[in-house]
């Protein structure tokens, strides 16, 4: 066991992971962070908290983590490099595990003009592949960036993304062979919409052995409406949203489209339970926690193992 | 070459008011290349002082000349017999340059009258697009000519990041991604092995003021 958690022990054990995401609040409201947490417990193995997500100031991801920690949920603590730099981040990192924080998703973040700070510096003192290497050598052998001995090494799960559907294609799974070098443990990826591309990209890792050496979890979104999913198509860079998954959005009663929107998240969850070289969901419902024991009923996950 | 914009009018006039006798001093390098701070440009800002002080009646004397260069000691040496003249200086060179003058006449009061941008190249008559941030640690060997530090409005050293977008930045259709340009030039070379390796943590130079001494020279700089 590399840290321990949760989440590593459920996929360690063979089990089809399925994790959750819920973004920390523009103010100071432990009650929504804590309302939130209570449609993901019992339901996901391990809750994603947002770092700044869209460059837009929130509570700190660390100490949304704690207060999940607190409500008996695992947090997977995401960092971006936008916002620190390395001696931040690695106090970060420390102060999280001391409070329980056992897995990380390293990021690079969006720009800061995409947020409420769009004048802001962007730090980007390391890059997200450099700190995946970071966090590794800090739980591996127990060296600061610096080179430095830590007292206690902190022992992270190591998470990073993972986009199959930017071009050039040919690249992508080249990018997965770099960050597994660096050190990382699992992928969540970004939302698939696209299958014909994802199936594509996973039998090129597993061509290159590359799903042997990490865990792969697929990012589903669920499409609350047609102006949600034109706008994923759009306006998300990315993303790959195929015109037949509006149509078929289209083709439904107005009031039931979010319900094929389940539908369709699900079908797709059926079949990364099949695929090979995917080992388990990571469900990114956007201020839809509340749907997240609906979504995991139907998807049929339920009840998340006990290890 | 170093690229400047000439500041807001309503700025330097602002900064100049309490002032009656004004030498402008322009600089014939890379700001007269990039037209914001050569012989021409201080022509004209002067005329526009000239004529926005006398409409406020607040008239100014105004001196123009312009240096071969003003981040060379040499060449401010030139000002001496004129300086005690004026009130203060309205330096159109670079950063470099203004505090290069301000330094030579300590006594007198110096004011930028451009923003220094970058350095850059030229794309086109008045069209300029900046190339280097002088990081200290040029990657350009492994980065098919392309500076990832420049050019990706993250400045990452690893490839892409998710944002990146048939070809295009996350900030802008406008913008090209830069990773994938160095993708695309590294694969028509055939040389794709480069950016598979991982690069580690950079260890930064600009993060204090630099100096530099070249080989040969160090006996120099001791003298004085």
């Amino acid at each position: 066991m590399k840290s321990g958690s949760n989440l590593e022990k459920v996929l360690e054990a063979g089990h089809f992971a399925f994790t959750g995401e819920l973004g920390p609040p523009r103010g100071t409201g432990a009650k929504e962070v804590k309302e939130k947490a209570q449609y993901l417990k019992g339901n996901v193995d391990a809750v994603n908290i947002t770092d700044n997500q869209t460059a837009v100031v929130r509570m700190s991801s660390w100490a949304a983590c704690l207060l999940l920690i607190q409500e008996g949920l695992e947090p997977n603590f995401q960092m971006v490099c936008r916002d620190r730099n390395r001696l931040a981040m690695q106090a970060d990192i420390l102060g999280g595990y001391t409070h329980g924080i056992r897995n990380m998703l390293c990021l690079s973040g969006d720009h800061c003009m995409f947020g409420d700070h769009p004048d802001a510096m962007g730090v980007f003192d390391i890059d997200s592949m450099q700190l995946i290497n970071m966090v590794k050598n800090m739980r591996d052998d127990g060296k600061f960036q610096s080179g430095t001995d830590i007292e206690d090494p902190p022992k992270i799960f190591i998470g990073a993304a993972a986009n199959p559907f930017a071009e050039p294609y040919e690249w992508r799974v080249h990018r997965l062979a770099k960050k597994i070098n660096a050190g990382v443990d699992f992928i969540q990826t970004q939302c698939i919409y696209n299958m014909d591309r994802f199936r594509k990209w996973v039998q090129q890792a597993n061509d290159m052995g590359l799903t042997e050496k990490v865990y792969i979890l697929a990012g589903v979104t669920p499409m609350k409406n047609v102006g949600m999913a034109r706008y994923m198509q759009k306006k998300v860079p990315g993303i790959e949203v195929p015109e037949e998954l509006i149509d078929r959005l289209k083709g439904v009663e107005k009031k039931k489209v979010a319900d094929e929107g389940i539908k369709i998240a699900c079908e797709q969850i059926e079949e990364f339970k099949e695929l090979k070289g995917v080992h388990g969901v990571h469900l990114m419902a956007i201020e839809w926690e509340h749907k997240v024991p609906e979504i995991a009923e139907l998807a049929k996950v339920l009840p998340r193992p006990k290890v | 070459m170093i690229i400047a914009e000439r500041k807001p009018f309503d700025e330097i006039k602002t900064m100049l008011k309490d002032y009656k006798k004004v030498l402008t001093v322009g600089c014939g390098t890379c700001v007269a290349v990039c037209l914001a701070g050569g012989e021409k440009e201080v022509a004209i800002l002067n005329a526009e002082l000239n004529m926005a002080r006398k409409i406020d009646g607040n008239p100014i004397e105004l001196g123009a000349t312009t240096l071969e260069r003003q981040c060379d000691m040499e060449f401010l040496d030139e000002l001496e017999n004129v300086v005690d003249e004026y009130d203060a200086l309205l330096s159109m060179a670079c950063g470099a340059g203004v505090q290069f003058l301000a330094e030579r006449y300590p006594n007198k009061p110096v004011f930028p009258a451009v923003n220094t941008t970058c350095i850059g190249a030229n794309k086109g008559v008045g069209w300029y697009e900046e190339k280097c941030r002088s990081c200290g640690n040029c990657v350009l060997g492994y980065t098919g000519g392309i500076c990832p530090v420049t050019m990706c409005a993250k400045g990452l050293y690893n490839g892409p990041c998710g944002g990146t977008d048939r070809g295009k930045c996350e900030i802008s259709q406008d913008q090209p991604c830069a990773w994938f340009l160095i993708h695309e030039r590294l694969a028509a070379q055939g040389r794709l092995d480069l950016i598979m390796e991982f690069q580690p943590i950079t260890a930064w130079q600009n993060q204090k003021p630099r100096t530099l001494v070249q080989p040969g020279y160090e006996k120099k700089k001791e003298a004085g």
